[in-house]
């Protein structure tokens, strides 16, 4: 099966053939899939056993001789285990990384609360300096984790397993104009899309795809922006991107609502679509919020 | 005031007047000084790096992971003429380069920023990591850290990586005056050393027994110095 995250081990596995500064780091999670390049290039595919504050310092200190390193794990791992070494050892010493983390939020939930990391965007939004790429596909996923490794600065890309059916065109950086309309705009971030294009049929919205949700892309939401009420929808936290779209949008009087993944612990086990449904995520659900968001003032117009 | 130029060169007995230039932090005055002996030998005449060849990529790297009491760091580095004498005066005011936790992106030689405890000696494994991905031969990492430090467990997922995979490029710096709550029962090398480490105990006073030890080869190996002190006054 082609997952995002296979992709990435492969795109990345090849270009460590050909960008000699270009270094992966892994805890064990991981570590498998880049044996065979770990063979080629000894130096530059480093497993450091299940250390993940040694990860981030390690990717710190390879950075730091100019090396461009790539430190993949779980996202909680990643992020969240980690976050003074993110904080300190990336963004306080001020160097480029890419972190890649799979897992996303609930992509294993027969394991529990400890693989779920549904606060990894909100917690870097804590920090200056981050892109973050939350692919939707795993031809996204490729041509996001290229961009990173290509770049200079401290790009986070969020891979998951659920996935759209098919891409979209994706621009690094940009979002992605799917529908235009003139009742509200609904942002869908990276594998929520499919579901919130079903939940949006027939409703006279703009859709705006983000594959890359920082930097966050207000030109573009200024420049369809119709009826100024907007929905973000997040495979994350719900509400992490609603203040920078209030920022966005501070000289607009507007309205705005965040759907993600909700605060409270659910105790439940089972799949990914199970939890989806669980938050409120999935289509029919979606169609009943963003529908009571966006048209609340003309039922209460019918009403009156 | 003495005064570094490329004619005039600092010497150790200077010292205590360039950290006298620094005013506030009494707090942390006793850990100052403990790291001044070390820090003295290590620029004086271990590493491979000056003023001039602060960003060559074939220098020593000197990372001060025990960014605390940085008095001493400072001393020596102005002694050496990484900084400007005239900054020291204003040492921890708004817009001095000299912070309690010293900043590598204000000071150029300063190769990490530190003050959270735990953070220098991972960062060194990666530093070391990367200079031999680069395949720079001669390069090599010295990082100090404190046996009160020592007591961050990031520290030991470092210095069990470490020894595993034979980092000879790297050296750590213990300044042991006995300020870890809990103690390292049979000495604080004693971690590194069943990890792989070569190790040394010497007296963190004596500039020719720390010079050696900072020197002694260690092939295929990491190598720890802990460096004893006398405890800071209860």
């Amino acid at each position: 099966m082609d997952t995002m995250r296979g992709r990435f081990e492969q795109v990345t596995s090849k270009l460590l053939d050909s960008k000699p500064s270009l270094a992966v780091v892994t805890a064990d999670i991981g570590a498998d899939a880049f044996a065979q390049a770990q063979r080629r290039h000894p130096e530059r595919v480093i497993n450091l056993g299940i250390r993940e504050q040694l990860l981030i310092g390690v990717t710190s200190g390879l950075a730091l001789t100019g090396m461009r390193p790539v430190a993949h794990t779980f996202a909680p791992f990643l992020v969240e285990r980690p976050f003074e070494q993110i904080k300190l050892d990336i963004v306080h010493q001020g160097v480029g990384v890419v972190l890649v983390s799979a897992g996303g939020s609930y992509d294993y939930p027969y394991y529990g609360r400890t693989h779920m990391a549904p606060g990894d965007v909100a917690l870097l939004d804590t920090l200056p300096g981050w892109t973050v790429h939350v692919p939707g596909h795993p031809e996204e996923a490729e041509v996001l984790v290229r961009d990173a490794i290509a770049a200079t600065g401290q790009v986070y890309v969020r891979l998951s397993l659920p996935a759209n059916a098919a891409p979209f065109p994706v621009q690094p950086g940009e979002f992605t104009v799917l529908r235009t309309g003139q009742s509200g705009t609904v942002i869908a971030v990276g594998p929520v899309a499919d579901a919130v294009l079903a939940a949006t049929t027939g409703l006279d919205v703009t859709v705006l795809y983000a594959a890359t949700v920082r930097p966050f892309d207000a030109a573009t939401l200024r420049a369809t922006l119709s009826t100024p009420d907007v929905v973000v929808v997040e495979p994350y936290l719900a509400g992490t991107t609603v203040p920078f779209v209030a920022e966005a949008l501070s000289d607009v009087p507007h309205r705005t609502i965040g759907l993600g993944v909700g605060r409270g612990e659910l105790r439940h086990y089972g799949t990914p679509a199970e939890h989806a449904a669980a938050h409120g995520l999935d289509a029919a659900s979606l169609r009943a919020r963003i529908g009571a968001f966006l048209y609340r003032s003309l039922s209460d117009a019918r009403q009156t | 005031m003495a005064n570094a130029t490329a004619d005039v060169k600092l010497s150790f007995a200077d010292l205590p007047e360039l950290m006298a230039a620094m005013s506030g932090d009494e707090k942390h005055d006793h850990s100052a000084a403990s790291t001044l002996d070390v820090l003295w030998v290590l620029y004086d005449q271990v590493l491979r790096v000056t003023p001039d060849t602060a960003h060559d990529d074939d220098r020593d790297w000197f990372l001060l992971s025990k960014g605390h009491s940085p008095k001493a760091y400072y001393a020596v580095l102005a002694a050496k003429g990484f900084i400007d004498l005239a900054a020291l005066p204003g040492f921890g005011t708004f817009s001095s380069i000299l912070g309690h936790h010293p900043d590598r992106n204000l000071i150029s030689g300063v190769e990490i920023a530190s003050g959270s405890l735990g953070h220098g000696l991972p960062i060194g494994v990666g530093v070391a990591l990367g200079l031999s991905a680069r395949s720079l031969q001669n390069a090599r990492v010295f990082v100090l850290i404190g046996d009160g430090e020592l007591d961050e467990g990031s520290n030991h997922e470092a210095i069990a990586f470490a020894g595993a995979v034979g980092l000879d490029r790297l050296t750590v710096i213990v300044v042991d005056n006995s300020s870890s709550s809990y103690g390292w029962s049979g000495g604080a090398e004693t971690r590194f050393s069943r990890e792989g480490w070569s190790a040394a105990r010497v007296s963190g006073r004596d500039h020719a027994a720390l010079a050696a030890a900072l020197s002694a080869p260690h092939p295929g190996r990491p190598h720890v110095v802990v460096a004893v002190i006398e405890p800071e006054p209860k």
